[in-house]
């Protein structure tokens, strides 16, 4: 049982997009060239093709977020597809209606694509394994374990400013322990090929053998900084101090917090992301988050394309050269 | 009733008797070996050509599921499919509902058993009432009228080390033995997997070795001060195994057992969230497995468990973190035991007296787990060489969640004798 023989189909191509881990960097290019040929189309008068006309497509969430599910809603608007959001609350699950019933109760109403969103890890892979062999799961985050296609947006952003991954260096800041941005981001990037992965937090946020991901750690953001290409910052959120896991926001701050003089310690041109919502003056400075050096609004754009991307792929109807930008 | 069994090789680890000879039981006791005793004249020959017989196999850890979860299992379905695994006698720990803190459940369980007629349940007691950790449990009636052979709280760890201290310094003075649970629930809780490279890869939250061997460390000085006897169930940790070796050689009242699982899987088994793999304590890394394998070839683990659990399929069938932990393990104790000598780890001899006549010891039992005269005819016999698959729908118990399905395995069980009476045959259909 692996995640790369449930994702792909026989012939190899994307049919489930679940977890960047095991996938090739043929297949992760791919989706950032399709989602370069979709990036206009939100700048033209009619923002709209017609590749996934006829399908329908339903947003499942079990968590609530607006910024995901209204990328996912627009990038399904965007490709002509029918869109169902679903936000079930998980004390909805619990009335006595398992996970699957519900599933096989949408299955009955032929819809073609599960955009799921859960608590658990390992949610959207369980879905995956179970649901109708047509219907396509993809992943917009569960539990700690992998949210894809914002690690995919986070490539596609990467690659805009720094088209070249292998002479890339990279850090990471934050809470990697409990983060799936941060776990498919690491993956992303050491399949893109990019040679130094730095993960820059305080023992606590950083999950054991951590280095087996692929990943340099620090202690230190100053250490961990220095040179770097690009900082990826992460939500820091505000339940970590009740576990012990931190003292306060001020002192999180204080050592891990990115501003505008800690961030020279970066190459001049490093770019600085965020994957929102943003907390200022505890993850990053209102400074750096509105500075020069910040493409987090470009992520938010990219995403839509990112995410039609993906959605088009697993259907099997990615843009043919040219339809794109009629 | 005499019953004589013919051409097997007899092994039994209590006294280091191997020999092909034949076995003479009357009255559901063993008579003899090798010579008829005078006039002896059986009722019943089976032939065991080929095969092994040992002693019925003694399981320490099994989980009926009645009462209080009879769609998981039920004391019938379960001791059949002990018995076609070639266990005789089960232990039974009291995290049933009701909670085995008084005699009447302890008496209702062993009355089904014996009413199925597949194999011998021995409960364990509550340590503490409800297993809610506060009052101390009557241990002493429950020992006296309930038939059980120790106390234990099961997996629900005692939040009080006071608590733990007295049920101690108590249970000593019934002269009962304690089976601990090693497990310091601050640092396991709302874990699922071993805090290490799987949970790192799968965002789970892990469970610490430290979660055990805290427990095991805080336990050993309470033992220590209390004189309590204390078997340690199922250990994870290389680093408890060693532990508590230590304490042994001290001289310390301790024993400990393992379970098949962990001999075999570690946790990279899980993969990408086989939620068959989801166990407690939890599959650990391949050094743990390696240490616990030693443990075992070295001696100081007595006891080699199924830590049977069956589930219904629900149970398995949600987000890794939302399944229900557990292995249905009856079937595949002795295959997965013999696996063991075939890699190397220890001499068929010394595997068999870990399923037998060590945890018959561990439960205070002096007639059981022995070929010797005089000794309740429980026997197991079984064909070394053959090799089956594991194909969970077609195990016995009403559990088919194993994480070994697709396994090939070697040595099959072909008769099981309960007091000398033939509970299961693999000649008969099933």
């Amino acid at each position: 049982m692996s995640t790369r023989q449930i994702q792909l189909d026989s012939g190899g191509q994307l049919h489930h997009f679940i977890s960047i881990e095991g996938l090739s960097r043929e297949i992760l290019t791919d989706i950032l060239d399709t989602a370069e040929n979709f990036a206009t189309v939100g700048t033209r008068q009619v923002k709209k093709v017609p590749l996934l006309r006829g399908k329908t497509i339903v947003n499942l969430f079990f968590e609530p977020s607006t910024r995901t599910r209204t990328t996912f809603e627009l990038a399904a608007k965007r490709l002509s597809a029918d869109v169902l959001n679903l936000n079930i609350s998980t004390s909805a699950t619990s009335k006595g209606e398992s996970l699957l019933d519900m599933l096989h109760n949408l299955e009955a109403m032929h819809c073609d694509m599960f955009v799921v969103r859960h608590n658990q890890s390992g949610a959207a892979h369980f879905i995956a394994e179970h649901v109708a062999p047509h219907i396509s799961v993809i992943n917009a985050g569960d539990g700690s374990h992998a949210h894809p296609t914002q690690a995919m947006l986070d490539m596609f952003t990467i690659r805009r400013h720094k088209p070249d991954f292998t002479s890339l260096r990279v850090a990471i800041i934050g809470d990697i322990k409990h983060s799936r941005v941060a776990r498919s981001q690491i993956h992303a990037l050491n399949i893109l090929g990019v040679p130094e992965v730095r993960v820059i937090g305080p023992q606590t946020l950083i999950p054991p053998e951590a280095s087996h991901l692929g990943v340099h750690i620090y202690h230190s953001l100053e250490a961990g900084l220095q040179d770097v290409d690009v900082v990826l910052t992460l939500r820091l959120q505000r339940e970590r101090m009740e576990g012990a896991l931190l003292p306060s926001e001020a002192e999180f701050f204080a050592r891990f917090g990115l501003t505008e003089a800690k961030l020279k310690l970066a190459k001049p041109d490093a770019i600085v992301m965020h994957p929102g919502p943003i907390n200022r003056g505890v993850e990053i400075d209102s400074a750096v988050a509105d500075g020069p050096q910040s493409v987090i609004l470009e992520q938010v754009t990219n995403g839509i394309a990112v995410r039609m991307a993906v959605m088009s792929m697993v259907l099997g109807r990615p843009p043919q050269s040219g339809e794109e930008s009629r | 009733m005499r019953v004589r069994i013919t051409n097997g090789r007899l092994l039994n680890p209590a006294d280091q008797y191997d020999e092909i000879a034949d076995l003479f039981i009357a009255d559901g006791r063993i008579v003899a070996r090798g010579t008829p005793p005078d006039g002896f004249s059986a009722d019943q020959t089976i032939d065991a050509s080929g095969c092994i017989v040992t002693p019925g196999l003694i399981d320490l850890s099994v989980r009926l599921r009645e009462p209080g979860q009879e769609h998981k299992g039920t004391v019938r379905s379960e001791t059949r499919a002990a018995a076609a695994g070639g266990i005789t006698t089960l232990c039974i720990p009291p995290d049933t509902d009701p909670v085995i803190d008084n005699p009447a459940v302890a008496e209702l369980i062993i009355r089904r058993a014996e009413d199925a007629g597949y194999a011998r349940v021995i409960p364990l007691g509550a340590l503490t009432q409800a297993l809610a950790g506060e009052q101390l449990a009557e241990m002493a009636l429950l020992r006296d009228q309930g038939n059980c052979a120790g106390v234990s709280n099961a997996c629900r760890p005692l939040r009080s080390t006071r608590v733990m201290r007295r049920a101690m310094e108590y249970a000593a003075s019934c002269r009962m033995t304690v089976f601990l649970h090693a497990d310091e629930p601050s640092l396991s809780q709302h874990g699922c997997v071993h805090e290490g490279l799987i949970s790192t890869r799968l965002g789970l939250t892990g469970i610490p070795e430290a979660a055990e061997t805290v427990a095991v460390a805080r336990e050993l000085m309470l033992i220590e001060q209390t004189g309590v006897r204390a078997h340690f169930c199922h250990l994870s940790t290389a680093h408890s195994a060693q532990m508590i070796a230590r304490a042994i050689h001290d001289g310390l009242p301790v024993s400990m057992g393992v379970t098949a699982n962990h001999l075999h899987l570690t946790e990279m088994d899980i993969g990408f969230f086989n939620s068959q793999c989801h166990v407690l304590p939890p599959l650990r890394t391949q050094r743990d497995r390696e240490g616990l394998r030693s443990a075992v070839a070295n001696g100081h683990i007595q006891a080699i468990c199924s830590d049977h659990q069956p589930h219904d399929a629900d149970a398995k069938l949600a987000p890794f973190a939302e399944t229900e932990p557990g292995i249905s393990g009856l079937e595949t104790l002795l295959p997965l035991a013999l696996r063991l000598v075939d890699e190397g780890v220890l001499p068929l001899m010394d595997l068999l007296a870990k399923l037998t006549i060590q945890p018959a010891e561990i439960l205070g039992l002096t007639d059981s787990g022995t070929l010797e005269q005089g000794a309740r005819a429980d026997l197991c016999i079984f064909d070394p060489r053959q090799h089956w698959v594991v194909e969970p729908e077609k195990l016995l118990s009403a559990g088919k969640n194993t994480p070994f399905a697709g396994w090939e395995l070697k040595g099959k069980v072909t008769h099981t004798l309960l007091q000398g009476r033939l509970v299961f045959s693999s000649e008969t259909p099933r």
